[in-house]
């Protein structure tokens, strides 16, 4: 792949350090966090906000006029603005994480079949009523195990006797996400009722919507967990990037590397896509962002790109709950609308991906 | 460091590339590997820089089983300049250069200050620490080339392995290349194209053909005009270089063609 930067660290110095840019963006998104969180058809100003959070993180009291305002903010919108800072923090570094993986700057954390598996999985359980003793987190389970059968599914078909190569793990992801697609459009076909195809809506667009206190730590844990493995990982994605001649001669064994950070990729992925959906753009766009900002080098792009994918599902989850009340506007199509002008811009001013 | 190929056989996609290798390199050694292409050079050296492995016979580093290490053991005393040819992202020239202390370092690079300077020094050497703040995907072939070097060299090996490390290079960087390689006192085991830059770099060659060895010794015992006539297909004349006394190979090109292709 020729990713063909030129990164502004080059010329701003101050970007390269790897604490202002990560520093500002964790800033950013407190502040996003805070406001976000206020604002919604019932706007509640950030310093009642940070008081109804901080009186349920004490225990501290309230008085009882504030009662439905305090349940607005703690139990409907912090868990939504949580999720939505968790899985944009997530997308963002699998997505990094991938691309250098399968060495092609098209992929995303999707690209191996895992949102087409985590649909059939959703739509299974809800026409079959499958897993029923798991009671609400029925679908969420049934999406988590679709996207864990997909991604088997895609390594086992990809490998052969001497490892797996980055483009077949391409090329099979990508053949077996349109079987996915055609098993679940089947089916949605068959199905009598029209809760599947309102489980496929949920699926295919995303949505943080869904994101209670039941559901969203666990999802959480695993993503902050991968997040902390990708970060040490750093290392091992940078010397990937230079081809697996050059890492075996560098002590890297590139197959088995490949192998056990696509599997931590996929759980993560699975986890995040069984809460909220599968949620397009933010993990292609958001590490080649990172990188034209901080540079190629991972453990920088690994520090940034979270923060900045997890400042964007913020606003960008508020402006879907916001812009046309009451109705909310599909994730993905938001964020396709803020980073396609965003990307193009971009590359165009810092001609990125080749071109003087 | 002493680097020993013993039998070594290589399978690739059911056919047998590489045939009972034997082959040593003593410390301190240059050894040119030669031959056509297709011959076998390069499957070779991967197995010394352990990108594949034997399917029989062992690879040993004075006198240890390739096998019995770790990857990472092994790179911190061998390093390779593979044709791999560069990243896929756009790191600095700098930041790739230091990647070459990833075997000698758990997680991310982070670099001391002796191994800043040893950086840099590898830098100097093959002349690219003017480029330390360049993206790499934007140097040409042959500046990329020398990063690369700089790269294995800033790994500290005690073996250098290099296939066709004057790739991409002009005259002077060529010559630059080699004469450094001799000066750095390494171990080097080296695959290289062109007969005559062989013959003035090495102490030794060896010329595979068809995945075997077909002769090893000094350049002049090597390169005879019957061999080469064999192994390469081509008529040359042979004579010595009037200064330095190594053997250099001259040839004409058929001229009785015509010029125009129809």
């Amino acid at each position: 792949m020729t990713t063909f930067y030129r990164p502004l660290a080059a010329r701003l110095p101050a970007l390269r350090d790897g604490v202002l840019l990560p520093s500002a963006l964790a800033a950013a998104l407190v502040v996003s966090g805070l406001l976000a969180i206020g604002l919604g058809s019932a706007v509640i100003d950030p310093a009642d906000t940070a008081r109804y959070l901080w009186a349920a993180v004490s225990g501290g009291t309230i008085s009882a006029d504030e009662v439905s305002r305090y349940q607005i903010v703690w139990q409907i919108r912090t868990p939504r603005v949580l999720l939505a800072a968790v899985v944009g923090a997530g997308l963002a570094a699998v997505g990094a994480t991938v691309q250098a993986l399968v060495r092609n700057p098209l992929a995303d954390p999707y690209i191996l079949g895992i949102s087409s598996g985590a649909s059939v999985g959703a739509v299974t359980v809800t026409l079959f009523g499958a897993l029923a003793v798991l009671g609400i987190h029925a679908v969420s389970v049934g999406a988590f195990a679709g996207a864990m059968g997909a991604t088997v599914l895609v390594y086992a078909a990809a490998r052969t006797r001497s490892g797996i190569t980055p483009l077949r793990l391409v090329l099979t992801g990508v053949a077996l996400a349109f079987g996915f697609q055609a098993v679940m459009s089947v089916l949605i076909y068959f199905a009598p009722g029209s809760d599947a195809t309102s489980t496929v809506l949920f699926w295919t667009m995303g949505t943080f919507g869904a994101a209670t206190w039941g559901s969203v730590p666990v999802a959480a844990a695993v993503v902050l967990v991968g997040l902390v493995v990708l970060r040490r990982a750093a290392g091992t994605l940078d010397v990937l990037a230079l081809g697996d001649e050059a890492a075996a001669s560098m002590g890297v064994d590139a197959t088995r590397s490949r192998r056990w950070l696509f599997l931590l990729t996929a759980v993560v992925t699975g986890a995040m896509a069984a809460v909220s959906g599968t949620i397009g753009f933010v993990g292609l766009v958001v590490p080649h962002v990172t990188r034209l900002l901080v540079g190629a080098t991972h453990t920088r792009v690994l520090t940034t790109a979270p923060l900045l994918g997890a400042v964007l599902a913020v606003w960008v989850d508020l402006l879907a709950r916001t812009a046309v009340p009451p109705r909310e506007l599909p994730l993905g199509v938001l964020t396709a609308l803020v980073g396609v002008p965003l990307f193009v811009g971009l590359m165009r001013r810092r001609h990125a991906f080749g071109g003087a | 460091m002493e680097l020993r190929l013993d039998q070594l056989s290589v399978d690739l996609g059911g056919r047998r590339v590489v045939e009972q290798l034997d082959l040593d390199v003593t410390a301190g050694e240059v050894v040119g590997l030669v031959g056509p292409n297709g011959s076998g050079k390069s499957t070779a050296l991967r197995c010394v820089y352990r990108a594949l492995r034997p399917s029989a016979g062992v690879v040993r580093l004075d006198g240890e089983v390739l096998d019995s290490l770790s990857l990472r053991e092994t790179a911190r005393r061998t390093s390779a300049l593979t044709q791999d040819g560069g990243a896929d992202v756009d790191f600095t020239v700098a930041e790739l250069v230091a990647l070459g202390r990833t075997p000698h370092q758990r997680g991310p690079v982070r670099l001391s200050a002796a191994e800043r300077e040893l950086c840099e020094r590898a830098m100097a050497q093959t002349d690219v620490l003017h480029l330390a703040g360049r993206g790499v995907l934007s140097l040409s072939g042959g500046e990329r080339q020398r990063v690369l070097l700089a790269r294995a060299l800033v790994q500290e090996p005690q073996l250098l392995v290099l296939d066709e490390p004057t790739n991409h290079l002009d005259l002077r960087h060529q010559v630059r290349l080699l004469s450094h390689l001799r000066a750095t006192g390494l171990t080097i085991l080296v695959v290289l194209h062109d007969l005559n830059l062989a013959a003035a770099a090495c102490d030794r060659l060896a010329l595979m053909s068809a995945g075997r060895l077909v002769a090893v010794g000094t350049p002049a015992d090597v390169l005879t005009a019957e061999r080469i006539a064999e192994v390469y297909g081509v008529e040359v004349q042979l004579t010595r270089h009037p200064l330095t006394g190594d053997p250099q190979v001259l040839f004409a090109l058929d001229r009785s063609q015509p010029k125009e292709i129809r």
